[in-house]
Formats: C-alpha cells, structure tokens, sequence
C-alpha cells in the first residue's frame, strides 16, 4: 500500500469513503511526516493538537453521513490567512503573537467542508517576495535538489513557498495559497505542482491579510488538477463580507475534468518569449502546445502587445497598495510594539523593527507612488497602462479560449542567488503578473524536468471566471505530461 | 451690508468657508455593522472592520448612502450617480487603519446651495462646494494617564458628511446663520440630529481676509472641531483679527491649522498638524465605484419632507407671519409643527390637500403664544417638544376661550400659567380657579363706584383734567375683581362714568 | 529617476519608518533604480485610457442598516500590546 501521505486528496477522498483509513490516520501520518521534515521550515506554526481533534470530528461525521467534499483531508493553510486563535503572522515580526479573533471566510469554507488543518505554512514576509527567502522566520527549502549539485539549498518560490515545498514534499495534501503577482503559480512551477489563481472576485479577500487589494487572490495548492479542482470548489464562493467577491455561483470544478479539448483554440502569446529565455523552457513550452494539439486543440499564435510593461506596472500598483493595506501595523492594536518617546516615534520604531527590509522598501516605493505631485506620473499612469493590459487579454480572448505559457523563466535557483538586486528578483514573475493586472484565472502545472532534475511549469490562462476551461485543459497537459517524477525523500 | 474690521491700514473684509462634519443618522457604521449609538462602553461598539484588523474589508451600509443623497437633495444640490471612496492616509493614534475612507475627486453630492436667514429679515445664498461621506475617527482621551492617550474606537467607522460650503460668508453671524440653518436643514431631514456637543456635528472654519473692496483671496488657516455656533463666531471674530494684526505688521499668513480654545477665546498652531501634509489620497482598491440608479434619487426626493424656506414661505402665505415669526417658528421642525397644529385646531394636514387654515384659529394670535408664553414655559422648565408644558391641544383650547370671551388675554396669561403648573386643560382650570371674566356690565358698574367712593381726592383730580389718573383707575378697578373684568368693557365704562 | 536622501528621509517619515542616517545613501540609491525600472512605462501612450482601479466588473454592492457587530471589547482588545481599562493606549499625545 502507497504511504498515506503519497495519496492524492482524490484518492484520499475516495479511500475514506470505502473505510479503508479513518481520518485520524491520514491526518497522523501527516503529521509524523512533518515532524520528519521540519528541516524544510515549510510550517510556521504546527497544530496537531487542532489536527487530531478535526480530524476526529471529521470521522465522526463521517459516521453519520455528513461528509463535506474535502472530509477528512489535512491541509496546510499558508500564513496569510488569520485563523482563530490561532498564530497568523503573515511571517512577519510585525505580527508578532498575533491570534487573530476570527477565521478567514477560505478557511471557514474549507473546515465547512471538513478540511483538517495541519498548521500554518510559511510565505515571504506579507506576501513580498518569489523566494521565500523574505520571511521573518526563516526561508523555505525546496524539497527538489539540482543533479548537479544535490547539496546545494534552493528556494521554492514565493510567496507561497511553504505551501509549495509542503505539497510537494508531502507533508500537507493540499495547501492554500494566495497569488498577487504570481505567488501560487511560481512555486507551484519550482517545487513541481499544480496551483490555481483564479479570476479575482472568486474567493473572498475576508480574513486574509491584504498585500495588494486589488490583485489579491486565494487559491489551492496540491499535486494534481483534480485535487486543485476539488479544493477550489470549497475554497470559493460570494462572500457579503468582501466588496470585490464576484456574486458568482460556484460550479463544480471537477466535473470539468472531461478530458475533451477538441476544437478549443490556445492562444500562444508572441511576447512571452523574451530574449534569454532559457532553452529549456522553450522546448517545454513547445512540447505542451504539441499535447494539446494531439488531444484536439488548435494552437493560434496571439500578439500581447503590453506584455513588458506589466513587470513595471504591477511594481507600482502592488507597493502604492501595500503602503496603505500596511499602515495599520502600528504597534496599537495587536502584533509588536517597540516603545518609544512619543506616538510617531512609537510608530517608527515599531515598523522599522516589524518589517523586514523587503516590506520595508516596498512600502517606501509605494509611499513615494502616491505622494503629492507623484501620483500622476506613477500611479495613475500605472493604472492607465493596467487597463491596456487587461484590454490586450479581452482582444485575444476574442480568438482563443485558453492561452499557454511558461509560469516562470527558469527552474528553482538556490538560496542566496538574485538576492542581491531586487529588480532581478522581480524577473521571476515575468509571466504571471500580467494575468494577476488582468484579474484573470491562471493555472501552473509541472510539465517537465529541466536538464538538472528540477521541475518546470506551464501556465494556462483563462477568460475570466471561466476556471472551468482552465482545469479542462489542464486535465488533459496533466495526462500527457505524466510528471511522475518526485523530490528526494519522498 | 458689509461687516466690515476697522483696521490701522484701513477696513479689512473677512471671507469665511465653513466645513462641516455631520454624523449621519444611522443605526450602524458606514462600512461595518458595528453600533453607532452615544456613550457606550469603551470599544463596545468596535467590529475588526472599525479596529483595522488584518484582513478586515469594509461594505457600505445602504442607509448612509441615502442619508447623504438626501442631506444632497435638501441642499437643492447635483447628485453624483458614480461616486468613488478614496483612501486619505495618514497616520495617527485613533484612526486604526492608518488611512480614513473618504471620497475625494468624486463625492456622492456636488454643487448646491443653503439660503441663510439674517437677523434683518433677509436672506443670502451660500454655495455648497460638495457633500461627501467618509468614516469617523476613534477618540483620544489624554487625561486618563499621565504618560499615556487612552484609545477608543467606537466612533472609528462611524459615517459622516462632511459638507463644505463655498467661501461665501464674510461675518462671524453669517457663519452662525449657516450653521443654523445647515442644523436645521438636517434636523427636518433626519440625517443628522446635529448636536454639536455630542459632537454629532463638528465645525471647521476656513478664514481669510482683504482689505475692503479687493476680491483676492489671501492665506486660509483652517480653524478644527470648533462644537459651538457661538464658539465658531468668537473664533472667527479672533482669526480674522489676528490676520489683520500681522498684515498690518508687515507679516505674512501661513496656511496651517489651527485650534480654538474656548477658555482663552484664542486660536492658536496646532503642534501635531505641522507639517505639510500628504495624504496620498488613491481610489480604495477594497471598495468599487458606488453607482446608484436614478430611480433610487427620485425615490428619496419624493419622500424628502417640507423644507424650513419652502415652510416659511407658507406660513406667510398662508397664515400672515411676517418673516421673522416664520422664520422663529420653522427654525425647527417641531416648533413648526407644533405651532400649526395651535393654529390649525383639529384641521387637516397641509399635506394631504386641504392646505386652507379656513376654520382654523387667529395665526397671528396662536404664533404670539407660541412664542410668547409658551416658550417662555419650555425653557424654564425640564421640557421638550416630546413632553411639552402645555400640549398643543389645550393652548388651542384656550385660544378658544379667549375668542369666546370666557377668559380675556390678561387671565390666559394666568390660565396659562395653571395649565403648566397642573397639567390641566384649560377649561377645568377656569372651572376650578373661577377665572372665567366678568362681563356682566352691572358687576363691573357696581366695582367701579366702589374704587371711586373710596378715592373722591383722585376723582376730583381727573375731573380737574388729570386724564392719566383713569389708569390707575382700571387698575385699581381690576384689582378689585381678581382681574377678571373684561378689560374692554372695563376701559369703555370708566370713560363713560368720568364723562357723566 | 534619482532620489536624494533627503527625499528618502521623508518619505519614510511619511511612511512612519524609521531609517538610520547611514542606510540613507544606500537606500536611495535602491529605490532610485526601482524608479529608473518604472519609469519605462512613459514609453507608453495612455491618451484617453480611464485608469484602472478594479478588474471586477461591477459596482459597490450594500448591505442593510442593522447592528451585525460589535460588542466584543474583549476580543478586539485582545491582542493589544498594552491595553488598558478597556482602552487601547498609546504614547501620550500632546495636541
Ligand atoms: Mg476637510
Ligand atoms: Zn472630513
């Protein structure tokens, strides 16, 4: 029998339902492998303790015919989203002991669903970063090692690389993420799995710590399409509580899964093949546009004519956001306080110590974005070229259904490498950014290995709202790319 | 005519624009549904959304959005069926999120107007810039501790208009008349109970001033939070004063804040608000353009109650006030509705069509009560328009009896006086008290020969052509009868019996 | 774009950050080539675009006027620092 922990949640689900394994095993073994992996610093805060007492509740639910479609599962939930009572510190000192009074409407769902939470899950520090290399609690080890240098530690991306390292190293089945620039989507791609952002709107902003409002979106992280369809399916709906939650009903994901893409047209964006893109990438992109012309598919070359201004535009937008969305960690009301002589000099203190250097600069950036005689010429010139951003995606999915790239320009890189300039480090997100300024669906799944044994992911776009389309196509690149491979330890 | 500052250098002009902030009458916060009401427990009335929790996302409450485009209509002013919620960012130990949700270069109401009515009788227009709703700030409490501010949030989210008048207004009395008038404006309409001590409705006063007959505008210092008309006037009075002491020094105004000490009756630099401000205003990325239909205006509008100039006008028009007691009688709309229902009797509603007072009382004679004796009565006592001293019914009632001539004008006052005092109807008060006036010409005949059998010396006197004496005669004659001879048959038969 | 150290000092004392005298020079000189990376968005023509605020295509949805929230002084004050009486505390403010 495959170790529990190796099963994915479909499987899971389905093994549960015959009674072959109760959920307090599965959730045992979890948590077993965690205490194995620790190494990894993919969890922030371990809850075995809650695990244990939901995953039996779960069983008894069970017992008594109430399973919700993820009963049972154990989950880990990144960071960023406040959980009651328990530690929600967006991995930043700032947060310092902070438990948050209330549950984030995702995770609510998701223990409605009978979900069972292993812990919280390590990120770059609120959210800022595409290494996780950012966090006030350490950085995050990608489980995967390079063949030509297996000592070397190499990052898992971010911001949500504990949820990445941790599906992958399979010590969560299934973890949430969220994606503002491409933080679910790149570390999916570096640590070999599937992660879906869907359209903005989809899932509700309520309880999770805001980096960049209107780009801010949650998503499941987990080994398959299948197991992101079913998570999402729980993750999502209208939430009262959030102004931007799309009034949408929530169709069943999974059963988008049919496997039939004949006819659909994918779109493949001229400007994402920038110059330097790594050879590897290339042939896995091409090898993807090959699958699916042999499931059905057409493939139509389309023009994104602003691509290379999303990078800079999203680098204006993000911080001018955060600067406000992180005006609130003051030292008042929760989290750290560093006295001082006077109010201002509380506050400066406390926010000079609570904030590592990335949040630091992000929020000077975005201070200075929207500061008087600088808006202009910064934000609202950011905007302005937002809007054609997303009028550039609208024209193309005029003629095509779906749109295939590359999720991110190269394979993980080690722990200290790009750290230096941090515009290099933005690179990272080259391909995801423009679909997070467009609010649209973007999903990352491995494709392939690159020559040192690393994964490499593609990234599927989607008309907005149209998740469906996105798993469908998905499904199918899943089935012949048959990426079987593992991390070590595994 | 101008008001004008005598000065060294000359006569110098004040140019005056008001900024209020109105709490909108609501049962929950603008953007959270935490309570809105006054002197609760500290941060009872707090939802994670008021503190600025992490993750905390703001929905706007319908009730406000209406408030505001009703306070927008009541001020004949364009509404803004796109509007769009800014956030101002600044930080400061009350506002918990580190900005204030507030509208900036779309607000929900743009231009209009408010017509202020002067001590003279006449009336001026004010513009109205723009009305907007923004989220109340927390409360700082500084004397709880010696080293520390004691923070309370229940305010923090609390929404408000704040309405901004153009700098229309060139004296402390025509600022007061719009605060007035802006209060009662929102009072008739139900969107603020405008209670400035409570601090429902807060004044900040933009002054400037020129020498006489120029029309530049100079430096501006704002004056914050001012919570009294007259402290608003007083605070006015000392700026513009200050700025005419430093222009005549050869000084110049810088453009900064202020506050006003009520103690010292002087403005003086507000420390905390020195520096330049930048509050990097940006749409809120947590909150969509707020569009409404204007079916949803036209609904509002067709609810919108009469307003105090179009009931002013009426009560003019309509029972021949002049325009001060229309304007002392619609001030408020209690006071309005109270004195129509004096005047009227048991007539119909003015709204429902039968808007003719045939049939009703002497208008003139029920205002005169009104404001006479009656609120007279209402501020000597523990009173309001819900528990009055003498309802609206009984003082019609005794109107009656003074028209019937059961009582004269004189006994009313006592009558009147009984009715406070027992809670009576009028009626039973005559009854009891046997105040009904003598008007038997007999009774009042047989007094006077009295008074005069016992004053033959001043009988002489008048006959002599003392004419004055007769009045002491009626009053000695009344007098006599508790004051209850009927004052008109009293004067006429006096005369009569000196001209025997 | 370049920005001096004096335009940093002020812009994290707007932001209420403080920075030590000696990160200054390197500071600006980091944000300075963030701003030089941006600035390549002046290449492009936005004559007659609306700015974006939102990719979701709708408007402000309302909710009812009623009392949903509040009392719960304890769990917002849970997590202060240094609350007291019931109240946040702060540094003493000197208006
Ligand atoms: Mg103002
Ligand atoms: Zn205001």
């Amino acid at each position: 029998m495959t170790s529990l922990t190796n099963l994915t949640i479909a499987e899971a689900r389905d093994r549960l339902a015959k009674g072959e394994f109760t959920a307090v095993e599965l959730t045992r073994a979890h948590l077993d492998a965690m205490a194995a992996k620790r190494a990894l610093n993919a969890y922030i805060t371990e809850t075995p303790e809650l695990a244990l007492e939901a995953a039996k509740a779960s069983d008894m639910r069970r017992q008594a015919g109430q399973a919700g479609i993820l009963e049972g599962i154990p989950l880990g939930i990144k960071d960023l989203f406040c959980t009651k009572g328990v530690l929600t510190t967006a991995a930043s000192h700032i947060l310092d002991g902070f438990k948050p009074q209330y549950e984030s409407t995702v995770t609510a769902n998701l223990a409605r669903a009978g979900a069972v939470s292993l812990g919280k899950l390590n990120l770059d520090e609120f959210a800022m970063g595409s290494a996780n290399i950012t966090s006030h609690h350490g950085p995050v080890e990608n489980p995967w090692k390079s063949k030509s240098d297996p000592a070397k530690k190499l990052v898992p991306g971010g911001s949500s690389g504990g949820s990445a390292a941790a599906v992958a190293a399979r010590i969560a089945m299934g973890a949430t993420g969220t994606d503002t620039g491409g933080s679910i989507r790149q570390p999916a791609a570096f640590c070999g799995i599937t992660g879906i952002k869907p359209t903005y709107g989809r899932c509700s902003r309520w309880g999770i710590v805001a980096f960049a409002s209107s780009l801010d979106q949650a998503g499941p992280m987990a080994r398959t399409v299948r197991d992101c369809a079913i998570m999402l399916e729980a993750m999502a709906g209208h939430d009262p509580k959030d102004s931007t939650s799309a009034p949408m009903p929530v169709p069943s994901f999974e059963k988008a899964l049919t496997g039939d893409i004949r006819g659909l047209k994918v779109g493949i964006p001229t400007e994402y093949r920038p110059d330097g893109l790594s050879p590897e990438i290339e042939t896995v992109w091409e090898q993807g546009v090959e699958w699916l012309k042999a499931a059905g598919a057409t493939p139509v070359e389309i023009s994104l004519p602003h691509t290379k201004y999303a990078l800079p535009t999203y680098y204006i937008i993000a911080p001018a956001e955060a600067s406000s969305n992180l005006a609130r960690y003051d030292g008042v009301r929760f989290g750290l306080r560093v006295p001082g002589t006077s109010l201002d000099d509380m506050y400066k203190k406390t926010r000079a110590a609570g904030f590592g250097k990335e949040v630091r600069r992000r929020i000077l950036i975005g201070t200075y974005a929207l500061s008087a005689g600088y808006y202009d010429a910064y934000y609202a010139k950011a905007q302005k070229v937002r809007a054609l951003i997303a009028e550039d995606f609208r024209k193309a999915f005029e003629s095509v259904d779906i749109i295939l790239t590359p999720t991110a320009p190269s394979a993980a890189f080690g722990i200290g490498e790009n750290d230096d300039d941090p515009v290099t480090m933005w690179l990272n997100d080259v391909f995801t950014i423009p679909t997070s300024l467009a609010g649209l669906p973007g999903l990352s799944l491995p494709a392939g290995l690159s020559a040192d044994g690393l994964p490499l992911g593609l990234q599927l776009i989607g008309r907005p709202f149209d998740e469906e389309t996105v798993f469908k196509v998905a499904g199918v690149m899943e089935d012949a790319a048959r990426f079987t491979a593992m991390p070590e330890g595994v | 005519m101008a008001y004008l500052i005598e000065g060294e250098t000359g006569d110098w002009e004040i140019v005056i624009g008001l900024e209020v902030h109105a709490q909108v009458i609501s049962k929950a916060k603008l953007f959270s549904g935490a309570a809105t009401e006054f002197g609760a427990e500290p941060n009872s009335q707090v939802s994670f959304v008021d503190a600025g929790f992490p993750g905390m996302l703001p929905v706007i409450n319908e009730t406000c959005v209406e408030q505001a485009v009703r306070t927008g209509l009541g001020l004949k002013a364009q509404i803004n069926l796109t509007s769009v919620f800014a956030r101002k960012n600044y930080f400061y130990a009350d506002l918990p999120q580190g900005y204030q949700i507030s509208q900036y270069e779309l607000p929900i109401v743009g231009n209009g107007e408010l017509l202020i009515d002067l001590p003279d009788g006449s009336t001026k227009a004010v513009g109205i810039e723009r009305l907007h709703l923004e989220q109340d700030a927390g409360k700082s409490i500084h004397d709880m501790h010696p080293t520390k501010s004691y923070i309370d949030l229940n305010r923090s989210g609390v929404a408000l208009m704040e309405i901004v008048s153009k700098p229309d207004m060139s004296s402390p009395e025509e600022a007061g008349a719009y605060l007035t008038k802006l209060r009662s404006i929102l009072r008739y309409l139900g969107t603020c109970d405008g209670n400035m001590q409570e601090g429902s409705m807060r004044c900040d006063a933009n002054v400037s001033v020129r020498p006489k007959g120029s029309t530049e505008l100079r430096t501006r210092c704002e004056i914050k939070n001012v919570n009294s008309i007259r402290f608003v006037q007083q605070a006015i009075e000392y700026e513009a004063r200050r700025h005419i002491d430093v222009y005549e020094s050869g000084g110049e105004i810088r453009q900064e804040t202020r506050l006003f000490d009520s103690a010292k009756g002087e403005t003086r630099s507000m420390r905390s608000k020195e520096h330049a401000h930048d509050y990097r205003y940006f749409p809120d990325p947590d909150l969509l353009p707020l569009v409404i239909s204007q079916d949803f205006v036209d609904g509002i509008k067709a609810g919108l109650p009469e307003l105090p100039d179009d009931k002013k006008a009426r009560f003019m028009a309509e029972y021949g006030l002049n325009a001060y007691d229309a304007g002392v009688m619609v001030a408020e709309k209690a006071s309005a509705e109270f004195f129509e229902a004096v005047a009227r009797g048991g007539a119909a509603d003015p709204k429902d069509g039968q808007a003719s007072p045939a049939g009703g009382r002497d208008a003139k004679k029920a205002a005169n009560w009104v404001m006479g004796d009656f609120f007279a009565a209402m501020n000597a006592g523990d009173y309001s328009w819900e528990n009055p001293p003498v309802s609206a019914e009984n003082l019609g009632r005794m109107i009656d009896l003074i028209d019937d001539g059961t009582i004269s004008g004189r006994l009313a006052k006592d009558v009147f006086q009984f009715m406070v005092a027992e809670q009576k109807d009028p009626a039973t008060i005559v009854a009891e008290k046997g105040l009904k006036q003598v008007t038997d010409t007999g009774a009042i005949e047989k007094a006077i020969d009295d008074v005069m059998a016992a004053n033959p010396d001043k009988v002489a006197e008048v006959k002599a052509g003392k004419d004055k004496l007769i009045g002491w005669f009626v009053g000695q004659v009344m007098k006599a009868t508790q004051g209850k001879a009927n004052p008109a048959m009293l004067n006429e038969l006096i005369a009569k019996r000196f001209k025997e | 774009m370049s920005l001096d150290k004096s335009t940093v000092r002020a812009i994290a004392e707007l932001a209420r950050i403080e920075v030590p005298d000696e990160e200054l020079d390197h500071l600006a000189g980091e944000l300075s080539n963030i701003l030089t990376f941006v600035e390549q968005l002046s290449e492009v023509n936005t004559d007659g675009v609306a700015p974006m605020t939102s990719v979701a295509a709708m408007t402000l949805p309302m909710r009812k006027d009623e009392v949903t929230d509040g009392n719960q002084a304890d769990a917002v004050l849970a997590n202060a620092p240094d609350g007291a009486d019931g109240f946040f505390t702060v540094p003493k403010v000197v208006e």
